[in-house]
């Protein structure tokens, strides 16, 4: 009875638009198909030989390195940044905020040239360090990784504060009624009370250090085993040899769909 | 010096001694509290009374603008001497309304939290725990999560949770209002159990007189953010001295200026009162005390006077009337009564009262 009811309300809605039908069919073919001429052009015969490569291996591990630890670098810093605009009232947090979110809609390669006027030999904090220290921060590793958490830090920031927005502060004001101080609060209830967005931010965020690109070559360079990442690698790649750009965009390819799979409870469900 | 003061508030017999002045815009919130050793207060008041700030002040989680909460001698919050005792060190348990368990650990877990924090280490703090689980009866859900225990069950976990840091002060936030009814009745029979054991001072806030009589030793009615009326729940609703308590007990109350036996209630009415007292007083009576008469009834009832229905509702088995007139009266009248008196808003009809069926006592002191 009930499943008669259902069959038959979405034929008393109407047809689709033609309209919005056509549309939408050329909007997914536009998203899907380039994609598709990935897998479809990949040399499968010689792939895994092409992914032994030792260029291809050497920018795959500095790519996931660099990314980890960036993202470790944006839990470190982004996380209590997170809680701050989440938690604490202070004057001028509107205009904090939107600052965060700059890096988000500002080009990556802008975000190079500004991180090199700071952290370059001659930059703002750069000379100091350098003479001060002897630590070198463009065209260097460490380079990549700061190019790579300067990307993607508000991502892991914007998603951190939401859930804590959405978290019921008044657990912490449970938790304080039992004794437990500020920070054991935020270890012991805030922060398991927001695991999830916080999963889902540290993967966005490792998501997007992999691929950065423009930020990474413009601050650190291209040399190939201290600062060639995957997507640096697939660019230098396809001056010279397609096929092995091909490969490695598959690599990246692949890994974008898993982190889509590992994701999929917080994204496919809304 | 501090034991001499200890004994003074052994001698006064307060645990827990406080002013709560607390400003929130319009909005003043005065109450003095005090409550012994074992004793159970409830903060009883309409919504919006301000019961909840109080509680709030108490267990430090809202400041206090003025006044005092002074525990076992300790000034946990005086403004006037910059005294400020945070939250989290206070000695104190609060259960929730809505529980606030926290929902990634389980019941154990949950009702250890406290002791742990209180540098207690995990093996005795679970130790603690689960006598605290078996104490409210759920030694079998201890490792479940929030979200897989039942209403009553949370409300349990949340008292062993309050009560596991053995606090001097227990403070409970209308702690049945989550409550289905039938848990509700099983719940608080319990509570006043678990509560009559605590050996701290307990105050809880309460819009439900109900709860309120069946758990608390004392009644401290707020309204508007003051204290309206104090005392044990007898006194308390046998002389109510606000409309606010009179409807929660289910009484006419009126006042008036008393002379010998009659108590002039409004212009042109004066009620006949059993007893005899002069001066401002209160008259209370029964709503079953009200007879209602198609005319001017003859004879015995001196207290008479003409009203107009104003409306008619189920109360129990018989119809609650209310009526206006000289003054406003609820009339609990059997349905063959109402049939008979064909009773209908705007319908006039003589009320009269019973002079036995009065109380009167002075509204000073």
């Amino acid at each position: 009875m009930s499943g008669q009811l259902e069959q038959a309300a979405p034929r008393r809605r109407g047809r689709v638009p033609v309209a919005l039908l056509i549309p939408a069919g050329l909007g997914l073919l536009f998203l899907v198909l380039p994609l598709a001429g990935l897998v479809i052009r990949a040399p499968w015969t010689t792939l895994p030989q092409r992914l032994t490569e030792p260029g291809a291996l050497t920018a795959l591990r500095l790519s996931v390195q660099t990314a980890t630890l960036a993202t470790a670098l944006c839990l470190l810093l982004g996380v209590p940044l997170a809680w701050v605009l989440a938690r604490v009232e202070f004057p001028g947090r509107r205009l904090v905020r939107a600052l965060v979110t700059v890096p988000l809609v500002l080009p990556p390669v802008v975000g190079g040239v500004a991180l090199l006027l700071v952290f370059g030999r001659r930059g703002l904090l750069g000379g100091w360090l350098d003479t001060t220290f002897g630590i070198t921060l463009p065209f260097t590793t460490t380079g990549v990784v700061l190019a790579e958490a300067f990307v993607a830090m508000p991502f892991l920031v914007i998603a951190v504060e939401g859930a804590l927005r959405a978290a019921d502060h008044r657990f912490e004001e449970a938790a304080a009624t039992l004794g437990a101080s500020r920070w054991t609060t935020f270890t012991h209830v805030t922060l398991p009370l927001v695991a999830p967005g916080l999963a889902a931010g540290a993967v966005l965020c490792w998501a997007r250090a992999l691929g950065e690109f423009g930020a990474t070559i413009t601050f650190a360079g291209n040399y190939p085993g201290r600062t060639q990442t995957m997507p640096l690698a697939v660019y230098l790649a396809l001056e010279t040899d397609l096929e092995s750009a091909i490969v490695l965009s598959l690599v990246l390819l692949v890994v974008s769909v898993g982190i889509l799979v590992a994701l999929r409870d917080r994204w496919m469900s809304a | 010096m501090s034991g001499a003061l200890r004994d003074e508030q052994r001698v006064s017999g307060a645990l827990l001694d406080a002013r709560l002045v607390v400003d929130r815009g319009a909005f003043r919130l005065d109450v003095p509290l005090r409550v012994a050793p074992g004793e159970v207060v409830a903060l009883l008041g309409p919504n919006g009374a301000g019961k909840t700030t109080a509680l709030r002040a108490l267990a430090g989680l809202h400041p206090l603008t003025a006044g005092h909460v002074t525990l076992d001698a300790v000034d946990l919050d005086r403004p006037a001497t910059r005294a400020w005792v945070p939250t989290e060190r206070r000695p104190i348990g609060v259960v929730f309304q809505d529980y606030l368990l926290f929902p990634h650990l389980s019941a154990l877990d949950n009702v250890a939290f406290g002791p742990r924090r209180h540098g207690v280490d995990r093996r005795t703090a679970r130790a603690t725990a689960r006598h605290w689980l078996d104490r409210v009866g759920l030694d079998a859900q201890a490792h479940r999560r929030p979200r897989q225990l039942s209403g009553g069950q949370a409300q349990r976990v949340a008292l062993a949770r309050a009560l596991a840091v053995a606090p001097s002060l227990l403070l409970l936030d209308e702690p049945l209002a989550a409550l289905d009814a039938r848990t509700r009745l099983d719940t608080r029979a319990e509570l006043h159990r678990h509560l009559s054991a605590h050996p701290g001072a307990t105050v809880l806030v309460t819009h439900d007189p109900l709860d309120a009589l069946a758990l608390a030793d004392r009644l401290v009615i707020v309204e508007g953010g003051r204290v309206v009326q104090e005392g044990d729940g007898p006194s308390v609703t046998a002389r109510p001295r606000t409309d606010y308590v009179a409807r929660l007990v289910g009484l006419n109350l009126y006042r008036g200026s008393a002379e010998g036996h009659g108590v002039r209630v409004a212009p042109g009415l004066t009620l006949t009162v059993a007893d005899r007292l002069d001066g401002e007083a209160f008259v209370a009576f029964r709503p079953a005390a009200v007879a209602l008469h198609p005319s001017r009834p003859q004879g015995s009832p001196r207290n008479t006077w003409a009203g107009t229905v104003a409306g008619v509702q189920r109360h129990g088995d018989n119809l609650r009337v209310q009526l206006d007139g000289p003054i406003g009266v609820a009339a609990d009248v059997t349905p063959a009564a109402a049939a008979q008196l064909r009773l209908s808003p705007g319908q006039q009809v003589w009320v009269a009262v019973k002079a036995a069926e009065t109380h009167a006592y002075p509204a000073t002191g």
